[in-house]
């Protein structure tokens, strides 16, 4: 039978030879993933099963990275609870403070290969099929489940398939594309599905690139995204995990299978405005939108190319007066690499503050928070209303590019 | 279930239900504290044990966070009736036992304030102001099974063994 990736990768996983959108599966898990908010309800839920013993202490991966460090007494607390889960279970893959955001740390380190079945406790799992693996947010009770049993149920999804093709303009980003589809299906546009990259500008594109692709297609109400694996995705690998995969691809013939087809030549840089990420406008229409605060990090795009981006831009420039700026890279080694090339200097030259790896304000409940009244401009994934802290805030989203270059000028412009 | 109607839109996200800088909590009232603060701050000081959120499409967007949900039932709300759900808050809700139900185009028809009464065996939704009926779109067997053990944890309690040869 002609399948999609994501059938043939849970047909797998429920030791099925087929499988096909609609139908009801248990999946075996390759890797279960929390951190440190999500964590605590997820230990808390699985004592309440009554079991002493998760079911695979190695396919679990823990990351503290959305309060690090703790910014409270309870945040504080919550790392207690987990390092005492971490020990308690003989959980070797645990990062502590040190290490970064958890949808950078599991690739960097090798926990995630093509063909697996990737769970998380965070909405932004689905970043991982940038590898090929079929990755997915799960709340809490279900990660108790997973801690228990090593298994989980899916309803296995049908698959959109963006078929991406056209050489983007300079200073446009995979940010940009990925807005662009989220602005024309909507924010519930792809609610259950797969969604799938290809095409020849998906191919040319780099994992981290991908990634920024597939870390976003929860916000059109994706399942998960995907990627088809190929050399760049072997060479990824290479020297980070040992783990066997399997590179599974979608049969153009799959019965559940939809196409979008997506041009790139034209695009300029996108930006989503306040307060849905549905809500895209190309930067031509919002040029010299006031902003008070730059975001330059979070699973989407602080990574070492974003911060490339944002350093050539910014080289020798000053960072507005008027507004501040959070570069925050995504993981101690985006940090480190980005300190041996010099680009932290820039920033820090420039006048914007170099972070340690976390989250950031991104989910509004560490550091960096914008007040009543105050705009955010940030290359994270999310706008809703009290998103970066005051209720009556706004956030716009952009690439690293259109972050650096506002900075500058203190108001949204276009780095082209 | 019966219970008066407290009105929301379409994309209800993860953020509106409870901000980010309330997930270091865990307690169910002190979640409920806050529940739907990002837009209504009153909320949860107006909301009575029993009543119904009825909202438009694609209710519990974006964050994986099981708060949504627990400071929605911590608040006493009995069910939250949407035109559609988003995936991850669909499953948590389950989970918790939180009844979710699906009705097309309910935005248009109901109003703030209306009782309404559902009856998920017969699968109909009831406002008693208007008299008007509606169809529940079913759970799928599965998800109904969970629901009617009281949730994920004690559905597992149930069914360990069966879950782990499987």
């Amino acid at each position: 039978m002609a399948m999609t990736m994501a059938e043939k990768i849970l047909a797998k996983a429920s030791g099925n030879k087929e499988s096909e959108a609609g139908e009801i599966i248990m999946a075996n898990i390759d890797v279960a993933m929390t951190h440190d908010l999500t964590g605590p309800l997820s230990v808390e839920s699985f004592e309440k099963i009554g079991l002493k013993q998760v079911w695979d202490p190695e396919k679990i991966v823990i990351v503290f990275d959305h309060q690090v460090p703790a910014d409270s007494i309870d945040a504080a607390n919550n790392h207690m609870i987990m390092r005492k889960f971490v020990k308690e279970q003989g959980i070797n893959n645990f990062y502590d403070v040190r290490e970064g955001v958890c949808h950078q740390v599991l690739p960097e380190k090798g926990h995630v290969v093509p063909g697996e079945v990737v769970v998380g406790t965070d909405s932004h799992t689905c970043t991982h099929g940038a590898l090929g693996a079929f990755a997915t947010g799960i709340g809490s009770t279900d990660m108790a489940m997973v801690f228990a049993t090593g298994k989980l149920w899916f309803k296995v999804p049908e698959t959109i398939k963006f078929e991406i093709t056209g050489k983007l303009q300079e200073n446009v980003f995979a940010k940009d594309v990925v807005l662009d589809i989220i602005g024309k299906i909507g924010a519930d546009g792809a609610t259950y599905k797969a969604c799938e990259f290809g095409g020849e500008t998906t191919r040319n594109m780099s994992i981290s690139d991908r990634m920024v692709l597939c870390n976003m297609a929860i916000e059109m109400g994706g399942k998960t995204g995907l990627v088809e694996p190929d050399q760049k995705t072997i060479n990824y690998l290479k020297g980070r995990s040992t783990k066997p995969y399997e590179i599974m691809k979608t049969d153009s013939d799959a019965k559940s299978l939809e196409t979008m087809f997506v041009d790139v030549n034209e695009l300029e840089p996108q930006i989503a405005c306040p307060h849905n990420v549905d809500n895209v406008k190309p930067v031509s229409e919002v040029e010299g939108t006031h902003i008070d605060q730059v975001f330059l990090g979070s699973c989407t795009n602080g990574r070492l190319s974003d911060l490339r981006t944002a350093a050539r831009i910014m080289k020798g420039k000053e960072v507005s007066k008027n507004i501040r700026m959070l570069v925050i890279p995504a993981s101690r080694e985006v940090y480190t690499k980005a300190m041996d090339e010099g680009l932290l200097r820039t920033f820090v030259d420039s006048g914007a503050l170099v972070c340690n790896p976390c989250c950031g304000p991104c989910l509004g409940g560490h550091i960096g928070l914008v007040g009543p009244g105050e705009v955010s401009l940030s290359t994270s994934n999310r706008n809703f209303k009290g998103r970066q802290g005051s209720p009556d805030a706004e956030v716009y989203l952009s690439s690293a590019a259109v972050a650096a270059a506002s900075a500058i000028t203190g108001k949204i412009t276009d780095p082209r | 279930m019966k219970g008066k109607v407290w009105k929301f839109g379409d994309d209800v996200d993860t953020d509106i239900i409870i901000p980010g800088r309330y997930l270091v909590l865990r307690d169910e009232k002190e979640l409920a504290a806050c529940v739907m603060e990002g837009c209504d701050p009153e909320f949860s000081k107006k909301v009575k044990k029993g009543d119904i959120i009825v909202a438009g499409k694609n209710f519990g967007c974006g964050s994986s966070r099981e708060h949504a949900p627990i400071a929605i039932k911590g608040a006493g709300i009995s069910a939250v009736v949407a035109e559609s759900f988003a995936r991850i808050f669909y499953r948590n809700s389950i989970n918790i036992g939180l009844p979710l139900i699906e009705v097309k185009e309910i935005s248009q028809h109901i109003s703030e304030g209306d009782i309404v009464d559902i009856n998920i065996d017969e699968g109909i939704l009831k406002d008693l102001k208007t008299n008007e009926e509606f169809e529940i779109k079913p759970l799928p067997d599965f998800m109904l099974g969970i629901m009617e053990e009281g949730g994920l944890i004690n559905f597992l309690k149930n069914h360990l063994e069966e879950i782990k040869d499987e």
